[in-house]
């Protein structure tokens, strides 16, 4: 109850924010964040609960991307019927992946999903409905709802999938599918042995984390104006959507939320003040030293400084 | 779509050249991934550090493949560093397995890469050397001579790696802790030693064949991306650890590239190594000479 409660209310602010008269830039920014958080949760169900490491985000939030791209084109469809073209298209793209590499060991697994983005990107490159490699340039449509502006709108759209993405992955957590991929994780032999079904559970995974990745990329295109491949399938991705449930901690769906809005917002501000390239850098090193010192995350933190506390 | 024998020929010639290439940059992740299981995903990183290493030394007039060889034992200091701090964290907490692992060796392969973007810029570099740019012309036929270099070194990296692993006391330990860690405990032998050594040499072939990289094409910090995918489709094509597999499966990456760029251009050829990869996974996952 108090999750929905916390839930509500934080898009009713968003909502409130998005009708103020506050800075554009602030939606701009704000979109960006909590696209990490839908990454970084979505991420999470295969790799932090299942401990399935998938390199191939960059492939995911293409599928989502281009999808939504070509509902636009085809059939200049709304905004909402994009994303979801592009979360189902995702959710199969995890489905398909987990069937070719799911019997093999983690890191080929790993392995799969970063060829999955260079095969989809070329794919891409060669498509010119697609745009190619060169790029398509978009011009958003007038229904903005009720809002000042188109960024304002996916701001608020955004913040919806969050919370969408938020209670699937908590939903997850407490449900025999995240007790049977908690399994998989600390020994998926033992878990086979005691009849938990694996490969099922970690299909359901895939999919469920491939189409809620999707669900982050489908907004790109509206987002920017413009859809190109290099930057849309770029591996950056995957490096924050790695980075961030590993910075919060990767047990509880309350990690990717900590870790996205701790970097996320960190991002931004090192992007404005030093520069881009700077704020990878941040995000590697992050990722290095927590997975070093600090494998458990935030919430791994906090719980050592409560118990030694007591 | 233009097609004849002659082309086919000149392809499948330029894919033989670039396979034993492809042999030795994969030959320090057949060591370090094939036999230590290691989840070096920042191995093609450390590749295009080599690069970089013999555009500067270049820059003071050195052949960068005399600068490939000086910094090789640079090279071999990493490793080991490297795979002791692996070691220490990771392996010895019985923690390598999973997320930590492979998210630290992810994490490391984009520090190197934006620590190369600030060191160097975007841009492409290239190397400079008599032979570089020149081509040896057999009738109709020109081979770059840049590419024979780097095949011919390449074939003896190859052989003498795959002699030093079969024939001499320390390669002969390097595979055997790659086969059965506890056997070679229990011989009185530190395995954990055995593996640094053999991780250290893993990472100084990549100095040589960073220089190698540089000599065949220019290159720019983001090139690890495509090459983690060739390397490790080589790797996995072998089977997992066969060295004189490494040749044959680089051959097979090479000259499949190089036909698919004749026939369908250069967009379709960085997505060989990965379809190849992908198709291996799926079809034999032991790879072509795997146990």
């Amino acid at each position: 109850m108090k999750f929905w409660i916390v839930s509500a209310s934080a898009i009713v602010a968003a909502i409130a924010l998005a009708l103020s008269g506050a800075n554009e830039y602030l939606f701009f920014a704000g979109f960006v964040v909590l696209q990490a958080v839908v990454l970084a949760t979505g991420w999470n169900i295969l790799g932090g609960y299942a401990g399935y490491v998938n390199f191939g985000v960059p492939g995911f939030v293409g599928v989502g991307a281009y999808t939504a791209l070509a509902m636009h084109l085809l059939w200049s469809a709304p905004l909402l019927l994009q994303i979801i073209a592009g979360a189902v298209l995702a959710g199969l793209l995890g489905i398909g992946v987990g069937l070719l590499t799911l019997r093999l060991r983690g890191i080929f697994f790993s392995i799969s999903t970063i060829a999955v983005v260079f095969i989809l990107e070329a794919i891409v490159m060669n498509s010119r409905f697609l745009g190619g490699a060169t790029g398509i340039q978009l011009t958003r449509p007038n229904e903005v709802l009720f809002f000042d502006s188109y960024t304002r709108m996916l701001f608020v759209m955004m913040a919806f999938m969050a919370v969408i993405a938020l209670s699937i992955a908590r939903y997850v957590q407490d449900s025999h599918i995240g007790q049977g991929l908690r399994a998989v994780r600390d020994s998926e032999e033992a878990a086979d042995c005691s009849g938990v079904p694996t490969l099922k559970l970690k299909l359901i995974a895939c999919a469920i984390s491939g189409a809620l990745l999707g669900v982050a990329g489908a907004p790109m295109p509206m987002y920017l104006s413009y859809v190109e491949p290099l930057s849309t399938f770029n591996l950056h991705y995957a490096v924050i959507a790695l980075a961030m449930p590993i910075i919060g901690g990767t047990s509880h769906w309350l990690g990717p939320l900590i870790g996205a809005l701790i970097l996320g917002t960190l991002q931004q501000i090192v992007t404005v003040t030093v520069s881009s390239e700077l704020n990878v850098l941040v995000v590697g090193v992050l990722l290095v030293v927590f997975v070093v010192a600090a494998p458990d995350g935030v919430i791994g933190l906090v719980k050592k400084w409560k118990t030694s506390s007591k | 779509m233009f097609f004849s024998f002659e082309l086919l020929f000149e392809a499948v010639l330029f894919g033989l050249l670039l396979g034993c290439f492809y042999a030795a940059v994969s030959l320090g992740l057949s060591v370090a991934f094939g036999l230590l299981d290691v989840p070096h995903v920042a191995h093609p990183a450390l590749l295009i550090v080599g690069s970089y290493g013999a555009y500067m030394l270049g820059g003071w007039g050195i052949d960068p493949l005399v600068s490939g060889f000086l910094l090789m034992p640079v090279f071999f200091l990493v490793g080991m560093l490297l795979y002791r701090f692996y070691y220490e964290t990771f392996e010895s907490r019985g923690s390598a397995a999973g997320v930590n692992g492979l998210a630290f060796f992810f994490g490391i392969a984009f520090i190197i890469e934006v620590l190369l973007v600030v060191a160097f810029g975007v841009d492409q570099r290239s190397a400079e050397a008599d032979y570089i740019g020149e081509s040896l012309r057999l009738g109709d036929l020109r081979l770059p001579y840049r590419l024979l270099v780097a095949a011919g070194v390449a074939l003896v990296l190859t052989v003498v790696l795959t002699q030093f692993f079969s024939k001499t006391f320390v390669g002969r330990a390097i595979k055997a802790v790659g086969q059965d860690e506890g056997a070679l405990r229990l011989m009185g032998a530190d395995p954990v030693r055995i593996k640094q050594l053999a991780f250290g040499i893993a990472t100084s072939v990549n100095a040589l064949a960073g220089a190698m990289l540089i000599i065949v094409s220019p290159v720019e910090p983001t090139m690890d991306r495509i090459y983690i995918g060739r390397t490790f489709c080589v790797v996995v094509l072998a089977g997992m650890g066969s060295m004189s597999g490494t040749l044959v499966a680089g051959l097979v990456l090479g000259i499949t590239e190089s036909i698919v760029l004749t026939l369908f251009g250069a967009s379709w050829a960085t997505a060989v190594a990965f379809g190849l990869l992908l198709l291996m996974l799926g079809l034999r996952p032991q790879g072509l000479f795997g146990r």
